[in-house]
């Protein structure tokens, strides 16, 4: 009897333990759901339903990322709506980096990129989605996750969604979750899906170190001309940099040769240096009432009168830029944007 | 037998067996369901709007090969209607991103932006479709109602189109174009050619718009050097609407009252349109004005035939800078060919005097005009463009 009695409470401990085992997220991520294979049980991952479904956290709730995943920051980053992100990276193990100069780290077959995107601090902390980039065989694939109310579960929303929330200061949001295809609007080059954001120039020497260490990269790239750190900009005399830095973040996405918005022929990226690519003294080409009853992009000294100033200054569809990702102004954007053009001499020249 | 008639079925549907429709209907979540619809249609696929009306707060996107998007009709009764008139998002009402695509058979209504845009999406058809900002002319609507770019192979056709702040259908930086058939009404330019190459402009009627046609190139873009185009058989009638586009576009420099214009594009054939009652002129011919810093740029309207046509009553309010007094000058109308007097190779063909403003260089005041009427260089019969063919089985998607 007392046997049996314990062989039973032994197996009723067996039992708990592997309900705790099952119940575990799970340790590693899911290498099947990156590359969008099926998994060993037969499971089929082209386009996982959850965000758990990729293992990337410990937790159903995202808030404990496993160990594979290395976090990071950029030095200037996009503004959505003022959310704040949380930016991982994942490489498989073994699997080399290559670098590209300054520019994207070309990350191999099975890594990802996970976002997530989050108002409020502490206890008030609220995700909004999480948006993963996944190197499959075949190229890049963008999808973006919705969080429950709950905050315990992610779903993937192909459709996108528009939520209105309350920022922490009051201001109303009517925040938009971009659907699968408008990920690929901005992720896009020459048609090909591509991340935007872990360039070399915009990371931080403390995270191309740890690459390093890890083994990721052979060795440390950096470039003679990082992007400045947005988070430190009151200290930084250079508006110029700052001003630039924040186009090829927030618009070079879409207005480089091969970007959605290459018939407009401006080109923002941090190494262009031809002034009328960059907009001064271009006239628009398709831009509408989006220009505002400006003629060109950039007019030197005078931010009142140029498109570039009057588009990130709105928030109306047709007029407002960037087109996605964001329904309120950047107001610290704007004021970069136009101290530089203030300051720029009407001869023309790019101080930058 | 039973069993050869089974594979010869078999193999006859042998590409549409996977093929699969997919019906949408307005009401509640339209803008989820169908824009679900649009990601996860596989190339081959109908996504079938039902008639009704469709209310939309973001932009649609379509970025997979070979998807027909039909709806059940542009108006009447039994319309498709997408109503963005409550977009809080996105350029465009609806972006094309992939090949092979056809838009056919319904409504898009006040869009915040443009219309439908499709960029770098060749073989692109569009059908039969109304885009229209209802409140008719005004500066806040979207700039063009039907926006392909980068593109090859474009076909747009018995299409409406009314109330664009710029341009009702325009064509840019593309290359083999037909546009037929279409009504473009109450728009700053009805249908607009930009930076784009073998293009076909035909049959079109083109009426109440600031300007009927214009055929356009623009220094500066990742394409330039436009030309090879036809603009022939087109109403272009009473084209006299204030020009209502916000300033800084290039369009907001057409003169009320433009037929057809030809600015910076070399080989422009208009043949055989009806010009009636344009108020500044049937056919301007001009050179880019603004200053230019791109060597690949040719700013003059360059070997243009004007034959065939039809010149009605018109060019009797020039809005142009002295057009009252060049009018009253020329008996109160001006004739219907007006030039800056910087076109080269001109092939008049009709019995229409050309009035030249003369001037002789490009980018040269208007102040500095000294106008003057041209002899006629009739030339006698001027060889034909080539015509436009569209890839084998593109029209057939249309059957």
């Amino acid at each position: 009897m007392k046997l049996s009695r314990g062989f039973f409470l032994l197996a009723l401990a067996f039992l708990i333990a592997s309900i705790v085992a099952r119940a575990l997220p799970p340790q590693k991520v899911n290498d099947a759901a990156v590359l969008g294979t099926a998994g060993s049980e037969g499971a089929s991952y082209k386009l996982p339903r959850t965000l758990a479904q990729f293992g990337f956290f410990q937790d159903a709730a995202g808030r404990v990322p496993g160990g594979d995943l290395i976090p990071y920051e950029l030095n200037t980053p996009l503004y959505s709506d003022g959310a704040d992100k949380l930016r991982y990276l994942y490489v498989p193990e073994g699997q080399p980096i290559a670098a590209d100069g300054d520019g994207l780290l070309q990350l191999p077959v099975g890594s990802a990129i996970i976002k997530t995107f989050a108002f409020g601090a502490g206890e008030d902390q609220s995700y909004i989605e999480t948006r993963v980039l996944l190197h499959r065989a075949d190229g890049w694939l963008a999808l973006p996750y919705k969080w429950d109310a709950e905050q315990t579960e992610a779903k993937l929303a192909v459709a996108g969604a528009r939520i209105p929330l309350t920022r922490p200061g009051g201001v109303e949001v009517s925040y938009r979750i971009p659907n699968k295809n408008q990920c690929k609007s901005c992720h896009s080059k020459d048609a090909e899906v591509i991340p935007i954001g872990p360039k070399v120039r915009n990371l931080s020497a403390d995270l191309l170190a740890k690459l390093e260490e890890r083994g990721f990269l052979a060795a440390a790239s950096t470039s003679d001309r990082q992007l400045p750190v947005w988070r430190a900009r009151a200290e930084n005399p250079d508006t110029a940099a700052l001003a630039r830095a924040y186009l090829d973040v927030n618009c070079a996405h879409c207005h480089q040769p091969g970007g959605a918005a290459s018939n407009s022929g401006l080109d923002l990226r941090w190494e262009q240096s031809n002034p009328h690519d960059i907009g001064i003294r271009k006239p628009p080409v398709a831009a509408g009432r989006g220009a505002g009853g400006h003629a060109v992009s950039i007019a030197p000294g005078d931010p009142d009168a140029s498109i570039m100033v009057y588009r990130m200054s709105s928030t109306e569809p047709g007029v407002a830029m960037p087109e996605l990702g964001r329904s309120t102004n950047d107001d610290e954007g704007i004021a970069i944007v136009r101290k530089w053009v203030a300051e720029m001499a009407p001869a023309g020249e790019p101080a930058s | 037998m039973i069993r050869l008639t089974i594979a010869a079925l078999a193999l006859a549907s042998a590409a549409p067996v996977f093929a699969e429709n997919h019906t949408i209907a307005g009401g509640e979540g339209a803008q989820e369901r169908l824009q679900e619809a649009l990601i996860l249609a596989e190339p081959g696929d109908t996504i079938i709007l039902e008639a009704g009306r469709f209310a939309l707060t973001d932009g649609l996107s379509l970025d997979v090969d070979g998807v027909t998007i039909k709806g059940s009709g542009m108006s009447g009764d039994s319309e498709s209607v997408l109503d963005f008139t409550k977009q809080q998002g996105a350029g465009e009402g609806l972006l094309v991103t992939s090949d092979n695509v056809t838009l056919r058979d319904f409504a898009v209504e006040n869009a915040k932006g443009d219309g439908i845009k499709s960029k770098g999406a060749d073989n692109i058809i569009y059908h039969g479709l109304r885009i229209e900002w209802t409140a008719g002319p005004k500066a806040s609507n979207g700039a063009y109602g039907i926006y392909p770019v980068e593109s090859s192979n474009v076909l747009v056709q018995e299409s409406y189109v009314r109330g664009a702040s710029d341009a009702g259908i325009y064509v840019g930086q593309s290359e083999n174009i037909i546009v037929r058939r279409n009504r473009v009404v109450e728009n700053v330019a009805g249908i607009e050619i930009e930076n784009s190459n073998f293009a076909e402009v035909t049959e079109n009627l083109t009426t109440k718009n600031t300007g009927g046609i214009l055929i356009f190139d623009l220094p500066g873009l990742p394409k330039v050097g436009g030309g090879s185009v036809l603009v022939a058989r087109n109403a272009v009638i009473d084209n006299n609407t204030d020009n209502f586009a916000p300033e800084g576009n290039i369009v907001a420099s057409v003169p009320s009252g433009t037929g057809i214009m030809v600015m910076a594009n070399t080989n422009v054939q208009l043949r055989e349109n009806a010009l009636i009652n344009n108020s500044t002129s049937h056919v301007m011919l001009i050179a880019y004005t603004q200053d230019f810093k791109d060597e690949r740029y040719q700013p003059r309207p360059v070997d243009v035939v004007v034959s065939g046509n039809m010149f009605g009553s018109g060019g009797n309010a020039p809005d142009i800078p002295g057009g009252e007094k060049l009018a009253a000058a020329f008996g109160g109308a001006l004739p219907g060919i007006l030039s800056d007097g910087l076109h080269q190779g001109l092939a008049v063909e009709d019995a229409e005097p050309v009035v030249s403003l003369g001037l002789t260089k490009v980018g040269q005041s208007m102040t500095e005009a000294n106008p003057k009427l041209l002899e006629p260089v009739i030339a006698g019969e001027v060889e034909r463009l080539t015509a436009v063919t569209l890839p084998d089985g593109m029209e057939a998607r249309l059957k």
